[in-house]
């Protein structure tokens, strides 16, 4: 996990009120979803959210990671998922890079909670938890997911 | 991260519990465990007890609706037990807790079968 804080963007000439953000980048493989699920759990608290919001969130992003072993790489286990995370006085937001088959946002559809069968609920997770979703699939290579959470909703 | 699964006969039926994270590393664990009791099958009921599930996500929920049709079709009644605050949460957010009987314990999923 690497951290860049405001001291070190200061120190490179970056902006200092640059806000802190946290990488982790893990193999695209089920059993390290857990990992992203750890490392974001005190993130999630630290920004002021509760435990339980930052259970949903940590629910949402999981299966944005999901979805990219699924869809982005076709069970390949030998890319990557690099996960950012970055909190500001107004936002938190975590943003997903994967190096697969583009995600088509067109083609993501939550299913309607009535019908009840088994998949198609992770989308629908991510739209419930997070403001924003956005799928940027204008890189080169992959898929940009930005998850953004707006703070005025952090209860107290 | 592993999830524990141990299956006993309790009175008229099943009783599994499930102990860690059920996501789309271990839900394949948690169904074949549960296609072994539809193999063996003689039962009124599969009881899940769900207090000691730290995670569940959408393949975990999926696997529960596969275990209810499971049920359906064998004439099984599935009762959930005890869920946890995170199962809770999952559940909220897939409006699920109407769909499944759920019961604060083994004991009162037992009683009436």
């Amino acid at each position: 996990m690497t951290a860049t804080s405001d001291e070190e963007c200061a120190m490179s000439g970056g902006v200092i009120n640059t806000p802190q953000s946290v990488s982790l980048t893990v193999p695209s493989q089920p059993k390290y979803l857990f990992v992203i699920r750890s490392a974001l759990y005190p993130l999630i608290l630290d920004a002021g959210f509760s435990k339980k919001e930052a259970r949903k969130v940590i629910l949402a992003v999981d299966e944005a990671c999901s979805n990219i072993i699924k869809h982005a790489y076709a069970g390949d286990p030998g890319k990557t998922i690099t996960v950012t995370v970055a909190d500001t006085a107004e936002r938190f937001t975590v943003r997903l890079r994967d190096f697969g088959r583009k995600a088509d946002p067109a083609q993501i559809a939550p299913r309607k909670l009535e019908d009840v069968r088994p998949g198609g609920l992770g989308t629908h997770f991510m739209g419930m938890v997070f403001d924003t979703v956005h799928y940027d699939t204008s890189l080169e290579q992959g898929t940009l997911l930005t998850l953004e959470k707006r703070k005025q909703q952090v209860k107290a | 991260m592993n999830v524990e699964i141990t299956t006993e006969k309790v009175g008229a039926g099943y009783l599994m519990l499930l102990k860690g994270d059920v996501d789309m590393n271990t839900s394949p664990d948690v169904r074949s465990n549960l296609g072994e009791v539809f193999k063996r099958g003689n039962a009124k009921a599969l009881l899940i007890n769900l207090s000691g599930v730290r995670y569940m996500d959408s393949s975990g929920i999926a696997t529960l609706v596969e275990a209810m049709q499971n049920c359906m079709k064998q004439n099984m009644r599935l009762r959930l037990v005890d869920l946890s605050p995170p199962v809770r949460d999952v559940f909220e957010m897939a409006r699920l807790s109407s769909i499944f009987e759920v019961f604060p314990t083994a004991n009162e999923a037992l009683a009436g079968l």
